[in-house]
Order: C-alpha cells, then sequence, then structure tokens
C-alpha cells in the first residue's frame, strides 16, 4: 500500500494518464485545471512540498503537473 | 390521513381515441379500448367483480362481473369487454342479480364462513361483494367437496399462504407474471382440484419467489395476507411515503393502526412504482423497530472507553466545544462533515451548510462519493448536467436496452420489472457485464448479447463498440451536427476509428470475441429507440467517470438523447444520492453543482447565510482520511454512512479515524464506523421525518412522518440543534422551510415547495420558470450545456493486476435481499435469504484449488485478508470471484484497495487481485476486529437520577 504521499503523486499522475491522448502539454494543463477545481489547499501544498524535497521521486508527469500547479496558482516556489 | 381503500377500476386504463356510450343512462365518454368495468367505475359505478384490478390485464373468469348490453345476446363479462360507440350498458337487472348471486354462492360452498375471526376481516373483496350481490343463502350447503381443509404455508417470514381462503382467481399469478415478472406462480391441476402452487409446487420460501408482495396485495381475499396483519390486525389510517432503501423511490402507503406500522403497501399513483414494490420496500422495515436502536445520545474519552449515556444537551454541548477546540488547535480546515444518501434532502442541505457556514470550510463529501461521484463528473463533462436524462417509464418505448455493470434484478428490483415488461414485448437487450446477471435469461427474457467482459476494460469495450458504429457508418450525422461539437465529434471519431480500437484488437484485453462486440454495437446503433442504463460496475473503477463519458459518447454518436425510449439512465443505489449530490454535499460545489470558486454562486450564499464561505474545495473522503492519518484532519460528523464497512481498504478507514479527536456518529445503530466514534446522536428513520427524497429520475418526493421519532428528533433538528451550539443561529420549525431554502439557492429548484409537491405529488427537477411542472426528460431540443460534449476516452489500464500472488480478479456487488451495508436489512427477515456473504466461484478456479461448495475459504489481497465460504457457480467467468459486502463479519472491503477513479476518487470496488485458498477460520483481522468492535460497543449503565 501506498504512504499518502505517494498516494497523491499517484492521483496526480493518473489524472495525467487520462489525459494523455491530449498531447503532453495539453494534458499537463487539464491536469492542473482538473487539480485546481477539485483539491484542497492542503493537498496542493502537500504536492508542492514534495516538489521542494530531493528526497521525494515523482515521475515526469506529475513532476511537470505539480510545477504549472505551482506556477498557475501563484505559489510561491 | 385517514383509511380509504385505493380506488380500483378493474381494469388498466386505456390511451384511445374518446368514444361515447350510455351505462344505467348515464352518458360518459372513454377512451378507445377501456372497459365497460373501468368505465363504469369512472362514473362511480362499480360492478362486482373479483378477478378483476386496475393493476392487471383483464381475465374474465369469476364471472360476477356480468352486464347487459343492448341489442347483444347473453351476458358478457364487463371487464374483458371493451367499449363501444353508442353501446347502452345496464349493470344492474334481476337477471343480473340472480346470475351475479349464483357465482358468490358457489365461491362461498367453498370458503370458509370465519369472516369474525379472519384477519382481513373489514378488508375482504370476497366478503364485500357477498355484500354487494346481496347473498343470502347457499343453496349447495358448506359441507360438500372443498378446500377448507388445504393447509397453510407459513414459509415466507412476511406473508401467509392459506389455500382453504383462496378462490382460484388467479390474481396472485397474473400479479407474478405481468407486474413482477418473475413467473414464480401457477395455477396447479385443473377443474375442482385447481390450486395455486409457487414454482413446482414448492414452499413459497424455497420457490423462485422474490418476496416483492404482489401477490399478496393483489389477493381478494385473506388466501396471501402479511403476517403483521395477521399479528396486528388491518390498519385504521395510511400515509403517503417514499421508500427509503434504492435510488428507484417507490411510493409508499405507511398503513398504521395508531402509532404502529401494520404494512407498507404500495401506492398505485407513484410515478415511479406505479404501485409495484420488491422485499426491501414492501416487508423489510422492521428494522426501525429493532431493539439494536440507539435511542440516547453517547459520549465517550477515548474509543476504548465504555459509552456513556447522555442527555442531548450535553452530547451537543461536548460536539460543539470539540470542534472548536479543535479549530482552535489545529486551523479551521481541520475538520469536516460526511452527509447521508439515506437522509432528506432537507437533512444533507443542512449539513453542507454546517460545514460551509458553521466549520468555515467546504470539507463536506457524501456517500456517492464511493458510488455515482463519476455519473455527477462524466454527464456534467458530456451533456451540462449530472443526472439522468429519462425517467423510468421511458424504458416502456426502448426498442434496445442496454444494461451495462448494473444487475437491476437485485438492485433496482422495481424498475427491473417494468424492464422485463418492455423486454417480454419484444425490446432487445445487450449485457454487457463480467457476471452472468439474471436479466441474460430468465423467464420470456433472453439477451440477444451477452458481452462477459474481463473486470476492468469497461472503456474499451465502449470505445469498441463506437469504432464500429463509427467506421461501419452507423452514426446519426444529422443528430451530431445539429445537437453536438463538431469539431469534438471529429476529435472522437478520429480517435476511435483507430484500428488499435477495434473488437478484433481489444478481444484479447476484453476477453469477448469481436463478431459479439460488432453484433452489439450494431444493434445498439440500429435497432430503433436505445437506452443505456447502468450502475456501479461502470463507476466503481479506475476509469469509471471515463466509462460514463464513453457511454454519453454513444449515445449522443447514435442519436439517443432527447426522445423518449433512450437516454442515459445511471441506476442509483441509495435512496437519495441523487438528492444528496444535488444538495451540495461534494466538497468542490454547492447545491445545483456550481463550483465554489464561482463568485457569484458564493456571493449568493454569502449573502443568505451571512458569512465569508471558502472559495478553495475541500477534502473528499478519502483525502479527509489521508490528511487523519498525517495529523491535519482531527474532527469529523458522519450522518447516516457506515465508512469503516463501506469504504475500501478497511484498515486505512480504521486508521484515519482512530487518528481523528473528535468522530460524531448519527446513525440508528451502533454501526462499525461508531466503534471509532467519540460521540454517538441516535438518528431518526424515514418514517420519524418529514421531508424529501429525489430518485435516480430527478424525481423530487415527500416523506411524511407518520410516527414520532423514538430517539426525540428528527435528524434535521440534531444538525440544527449542533449548529446552534456552534453560534448559528438557525431557527427551522419544520422541513418545509429548508426546501424553501434550497429553492431560493438552487436554480433547479426554484420552483419547488411542499405544497406543490403535495398537490402534484413529485415533480423532476429543473422545475424553474422555464419548466414550472419540472422535467421528466432533459437534453430534448439542446443539451443542458448547449453542444454535446464528446470526450476522448483513452484505455488506462487499472494500476491493479493480477499476478502468481494474486491470480484471481475479485468484484463485488449485492443481492435482492439485502441493501448495502445491511444495517437496515440484516435486522429483518431478510436474513433468511441472505445470512452471510459468499464468494462466487468458478468450478475451474474451486477444482484447481481444492475448493468445494459451502467451504470456509482465505480471499486474501495486497490489502488485506478475510474468510467466507464459497459458492461454486459458473456465473462467473473463470479467473473471476465475486461477492456481497452486506455482512460486517466479512469485511469484503478489507481486501478491496485505495485505487480509484482517476477524476473523482470513486473507489475502485470492482477489481481487486486476489488469491483464494481453503480455510479453516476467520483471519487474524477479523479476528482482531471483533474483539475492537465488542469492546468498543460496551455502554456504560446510566447514573441513577438523585
Amino acid at each position: 500500500m501506498m504512504s499518502n504521499d505517494e498516494r497523491l503523486a499517484y492521483m496526480a499522475e493518473q489524472i495525467y494518464r487520462n489525459f494523455a491522448a491530449q498531447g503532453r502539454d495539453m494534458a499537463i494543463a487539464s491536469t492542473v485545471d482538473h487539480i485546481v477545481s477539485f483539491w484542497d489547499p492542503r493537498m496542493k501544498a502537500q504536492a508542492f512540498a514534495m516538489l521542494d524535497d530531493p528526497a521525494v521521486r515523482l515521475s515526469d508527469g506529475a513532476r511537470a503537473v505539480f510545477e504549472k500547479l505551482r506556477i498557475e496558482t501563484g505559489a510561491v516556489g | 390521513m385517514t383509511f380509504t381503500r385505493e380506488k380500483d377500476f378493474g381494469t388498466p386504463e386505456a390511451m384511445g381515441e374518446a368514444v361515447s356510450l350510455t351505462i344505467d343512462g348515464q352518458e360518459i365518454a372513454v377512451p378507445a379500448g377501456t372497459s365497460i368495468m373501468r368505465a363504469a367505475a369512472m362514473v362511480e359505478t362499480d360492478i362486482p367483480k373479483l378477478c378483476a384490478t386496475d393493476s392487471l390485464e383483464s381475465f374474465g373468469s369469476c364471472r360476477l362481473c356480468l352486464v347487459e348490453i343492448e341489442g347483444r345476446a347473453g351476458y358478457p363479462a364487463s371487464c374483458t369487454t371493451p367499449v363501444a360507440p353508442g353501446m347502452v350498458v345496464h349493470t344492474e337487472s334481476e337477471r343480473l342479480r340472480k346470475l351475479r348471486r349464483g357465482v358468490m354462492e358457489l365461491y362461498i360452498s367453498d370458503h370458509p364462513l370465519d369472516c369474525l375471526t379472519c384477519s382481513a376481516n373489514g378488508d375482504c373483496e370476497l366478503q364485500d361483494q357477498a355484500g354487494a350481490v346481496g347473498l343470502r343463502d347457499v343453496r349447495f350447503g358448506y359441507e360438500g367437496e372443498n378446500h377448507l381443509e388445504g393447509c397453510k404455508d407459513e414459509s415466507n417470514p412476511y406473508f401467509t399462504f392459506d389455500p382453504a381462503k383462496c378462490i382460484v382467481c388467479s390474481r396472485c399469478v397474473r400479479a407474478c407474471d405481468e407486474t413482477q415478472g418473475t413467473l414464480a406462480l401457477t395455477v396447479d391441476g385443473r377443474g375442482f382440484a385447481s390450486k395455486i402452487a409457487a414454482s413446482q409446487d414448492e414452499s413459497f420460501l424455497s420457490s423462485e419467489c422474490v418476496s416483492c408482495g404482489a401477490c399478496v396485495q393483489a389477493c381478494p381475499t385473506s388466501a396471501l395476507i402479511e403476517n403483521t396483519v395477521i399479528e396486528k390486525g388491518t390498519p385504521d389510517r395510511s400515509v403517503v411515503t417514499t421508500c427509503a432503501y434504492c435510488g428507484v423511490g417507490c411510493a409508499f402507503r405507511a398503513e398504521m393502526r395508531g402509532e404502529e406500522l401494520v404494512r407498507m403497501v404500495p401506492w398505485k399513483d407513484g410515478k415511479a412504482n406505479h404501485g409495484h414494490s420488491c422485499v426491501k420496500g414492501r416487508f423489510a422495515w422492521g428494522y426501525a423497530q429493532h431493539r439494536d436502536r440507539v435511542l440516547n445520545p453517547m459520549v465517550r474519552g477515548a474509543v476504548d472507553e465504555p459509552w456513556r449515556e447522555v442527555s442531548w444537551e450535553e452530547a451537543i454541548a461536548h460536539v460543539a466545544s470539540e470542534y472548536r477546540r479543535i479549530q482552535k488547535d489545529y486551523g479551521t480546515r481541520a475538520i469536516g462533515g460526511i452527509t447521508s444518501s439515506r437522509c432528506t434532502n432537507e437533512e444533507t442541505f443542512l449539513v453542507q451548510k454546517l460545514v460551509r457556514q458553521g466549520f468555515g470550510n467546504n470539507n463536506v463529501d457524501t456517500c456517492a462519493r464511493v458510488c455515482h461521484s463519476p455519473t455527477g463528473y462524466g454527464l456534467k463533462t458530456t451533456f451540462g448536467t449530472s443526472a439522468g436524462t429519462q425517467d423510468f417509464d421511458s424504458v416502456q418505448y426502448a426498442d434496445v436496452i442496454l444494461v451495462i455493470g448494473a444487475n437491476p434484478t437485485d438492485g433496482h428490483p422495481v424498475f427491473a420489472s417494468l424492464m422485463k415488461r418492455r423486454l417480454r414485448q419484444g425490446a432487445k437487450l445487450i449485457v454487457v457485464d463480467p457476471r452472468r446477471i439474471d436479466l441474460v435469461r430468465s423467464p420470456h427474457i433472453e439477451a440477444s448479447h451477452h458481452l462477459p467482459l474481463r473486470p476492468g476494460t469497461n472503456v474499451a469495450m465502449l470505445t469498441a463498440m463506437a469504432h464500429v458504429i463509427v467506421t461501419e457508418g452507423l452514426v446519426d450525422e444529422a443528430y451530431v451536427r445539429e445537437r453536438c461539437d463538431t469539431e469534438a465529434y471529429a476529435e472522437w471519431a478520429e480517435f476511435v476509428s483507430d484500428p488499435a480500437h477495434s473488437p478484433e484488437a481489444i478481444e484479447e484485453l476484453t476477453g469477448v470475441p469481436a463478431a459479439d462486440v460488432r453484433a452489439a454495437a450494431r444493434l445498439y446503433a440500429t435497432g430503433g429507440n436505445a437506452a443505456i442504463y447502468y450502475g456501479l460496475g461502470v463507476t466503481e473503477h479506475s476509469q469509471g467517470s471515463s466509462t460514463v463519458m464513453a457511454i454519453a459518447n454513444l449515445a449522443m454518436a447514435t442519436g439517443n438523447v432527447g426522445k423518449e425510449g433512450t437516454g442515459v439512465n445511471p441506476l442509483r443505489g441509495q435512496n437519495n444520492v441523487q438528492g444528496a449530490c444535488d444538495m451540495g454535499s461534494f466538497p468542490h460545489e454547492f447545491s445545483g453543482y456550481r463550483h465554489v470558486s464561482d463568485n457569484a454562486a458564493r456571493a449568493q450564499f454569502e449573502q443568505d447565510w451571512g458569512v465569508a464561505l471558502d472559495p478553495e474545495p475541500g477534502l473528499r473522503i478519502p483525502n479527509m482520511l489521508d490528511a487523519a492519518t498525517d495529523g491535519t484532519f482531527k474532527g469529523i460528523f458522519i450522518q447516516g454512512e457506515d465508512i469503516l464497512q463501506s469504504d475500501p481498504n478497511t484498515k486505512h478507514v480504521a486508521a484515519g479515524l482512530a487518528a481523528m479527536e473528535c468522530v460524531v456518529v448519527q446513525d440508528l445503530f451502533l454501526n462499525e464506523t461508531a466503534n471509532y466514534a467519540h460521540v454517538f446522536l441516535p438518528g431518526s428513520t424515514f418514517l420519524e421525518k418529514d421531508g424529501t427524497f429525489t430518485n435516480a429520475e430527478r424525481r423530487i418526493q415527500r416523506v411524511r412522518k407518520v410516527m414520532e421519532p423514538r430517539n426525540g428528533y428528527g435528524d434535521w433538528e440534531v444538525v440544527q440543534l449542533v449548529a446552534n451550539a456552534m453560534g448559528l443561529g438557525w431557527t427551522y420549525t419544520h422541513p418545509s422551510q429548508i426546501m424553501d431554502e434550497i429553492a431560493r439557492l438552487t436554480p433547479t429548484f426554484a420552483g419547488v415547495n411542499y405544497q406543490m409537491l403535495d398537490e402534484r405529488g413529485s415533480l423532476q427537477w429543473p422545475v424553474n420558470a422555464a419548466a414550472p411542472g419540472g422535467t421528466p426528460m432533459m437534453h430534448i431540443d439542446h443539451f443542458v450545456r448547449g453542444k454535446g460534449n464528446f470526450v476522448v476516452t483513452d484505455y488506462v489500464p487499472t494500476d491493479e493486476r493480477t499476478g502468481p500472488r494474486f491470480p484471481l480478479l475479485l468484484t463485488t456487488g449485492r443481492i435482492l435481499s439485502q441493501y448495502n451495508v445491511g444495517a437496515q436489512t440484516r435486522r429483518t427477515a431478510n436474513v433468511n435469504w441472505h445470512e452471510e456473504d459468499r464468494l462466487e466461484i468458478h468450478p475451474h478456479d474451486a477444482e484447481n484449488r481444492g475448493i468445494r461448495d459451502g467451504n470456509w475459504v482465505s480471499l486474501r489481497s495486497r490489502a488485506g485478508e478475510t474468510t467466507l465460504r464459497a459458492l461454486i457457480t459458473d456465473r462467473v467467468a473463470p479467473g473471476v470471484v465475486y461477492t456481497t459486502f452486506h455482512h460486517p463479519d466479512t469485511q469484503a472491503n478489507v481486501i478491496t484497495t485505495d485505487f480509484s477513479d482517476w477524476a473523482t476518487n470513486c473507489p475502485e470496488y470492482k477489481v481487486t487481485a486476489v488469491q483464494v485458498t481453503p480455510s479453516n477460520g476467520p483471519s487474524d483481522w477479523q479476528q482482531s476486529y471483533r474483539a475492537q468492535a465488542e469492546q468498543s460497543r460496551r455502554i456504560e449503565p446510566a447514573e441513577p437520577a438523585e
């Protein structure tokens, strides 16, 4: 079973994979839109914390999504 | 309301052109096809009858309803003779009275003369008709050959069959055939030896009878009668209300004697059920009086302490003070709530209001999270609104019915009966389901195609069907051009046309022969009006939302939205899943599905409620549990939901609950979740409060209080007590005022109020200025979102994979006699039919493992292990096993994982990789869980008053 951090990263990756047929850029954008609409502030903050933690291994998709999410929401990097 | 029998017109309504005739000197115009009996009843002339009732086709066997027609010879039966223009009918004459008395004499000569001690005394059509025909004597005596010594069949826990009182009118047989569609009853023998028999002359309990009660309702004597009437006597008043089981939303007459419920009788004017019922709604209401009900509030400091009964004042003050303490210590977002799909619209609205207005956050979710949240997402994205498109009656106009991931005869039995009637009339059926559900082949019904796909491959299957429709030129191009976003369509059509999505390409994946998929797709696209009905076998997957959208794509591509007999129809699991979603129970949206970040919508609520509201989405149930184990979520209010039993990965749910500091459970019983609660607030049943439920057709119906709440308060009152203890100052004195607030704040409910509901019986939303009488069918001329939106649904396999350790796929579901976690039905005689969860396993898989029918087996997944008994059956394919989740002793959700739908986090209940092995006894988890539950349910005796 996954840890909570792993599960959050997995969720982002899973959303991204379901948008993948749109092409990478659109898929990332759609995933970010989805997260903005459905994730609470704590989950978004947790995502940013994982971005900043060198010990956390994120998939390329999840990392790209979280990075764009941080820019879109104006969160401090 | 005092007790009155529903008027019986004798034969069903007809729909033809008006025909004029004269009955007993009275001129009347009725639709062509109407029987003389019905026409007479319409002018308050009740012709004597026994074998006729207006829920069944006329039969003409009792010969009591004879009439005279001028210009015609003889005495035709009025039930089987249709009206004709200019017809002159006489219903009373000396000759007719003599004939009727003669018929009645024959009946009575073979009927016990025990009216005064008969349980149907005063509620017996035979008794009434004997009076109506003026029977004063029986020339044949009572001592001849008769059936008076027939043995009663008391096998069914809910009703008794007494053949001595049977007049063999066949109403029960015809009700089983026509109304229920099970065909379990027959008339056995011929002539005087004729008798009613269940299946092959078996007892009712062991026969194919599904205990829907249609035969009991149809019986004109007490040959078939509810045991509660035998025990309590006939009712003296009745109240129309709505069933609290599945999403069909059957209307019932709660027939009372004083404060005691005698029986629930399906209401003929109920728009969802038209006078039919199932074993749950009709009979399984005894839980309301069950000794397990907890009627006093209870509090404890820690979950390993015994419960302490306290006053309502102390309990409510404790809840408010704990929630405020937690918010002070951990922040505003550290608490939340869960609304219940079993509670009323008004109650769910209040719980989400408590969270948004009182808690100051959007941490509110509902049990739809674990069932139909993908429906909300999928249909809103494609059509523009989060609801099914049709009313139930629409199925009567369907030529092709596609059932995917649903088992209507078990989950939605009353609607299934309507569907089966249409299938018997000749509509074609396609079933897409890993399991051979009853609909695939049952009396007089056989699916044209059963596609037994491998669990988890719905999207691949639906895309393959779309591939056939697009590449074989079966798209309704005019419809798509006029009604849909053509750019989105073009993109989708290109995607599905890819040979990689052909039935041949996905055959290995789904396990279904390509030719079958092609044939089913052709039938769906070309067979006339095609309707799709789906259930949790669609939504409870990692691609649940994609599957809903793939279904919507199919319907749009073939022009099957916006007219009778078509549409996309989610079969909702619980009585008020639709309503709970409508009422703003999701953490990202207010009532009416408006996002919390929508400034205009939020401003409307802020103005009405007098507080600033959080524009950020809140936590979903699984996110709440994650946050709890992370230490940031500390308190929860759970109304009418048992997340420990119903939600996936039980161990994680338990860990989340255990990590909280104030878990408040409001329920009828100390459910499994209450094992981890600090405060227990007693709940009230649907019989004890006013409100509304909204069924799967968006039909809003009244729930009416028939008795005082045994716990002292309706659930809406309890939420108000908590709100006011937190300083919110609510002043509702009746749920109608809550509905007025809902209407004020929810555009799709703008025209709803109790007066209108009482006048019309029910309303289907949207109800507003554009549709003041409601909306039975949606998207008629245009989609709610404007143009229908085709969405590319790429198949993404679940990450839950089989392998050497877990080679089988487990899928879960429910059974007719039980309901969800079983909290209600396990406390009724329904346990006679399902006393434990069983594991269905294919004979090959059982043989390979040395498992015999009835053996205890261990069921193990990556998440956990449980034990239950095996049921060997070829209903499931090799490699697939199936079980229900009705019993906490089994804890099927110990096995399910925390994989979920990508868009909504709806759990992937339907796909879990497992291994099955012989077992000797309960798993370690089951043993430790039982011990914990036992410890947790202790109640300290209340201290005596000074």
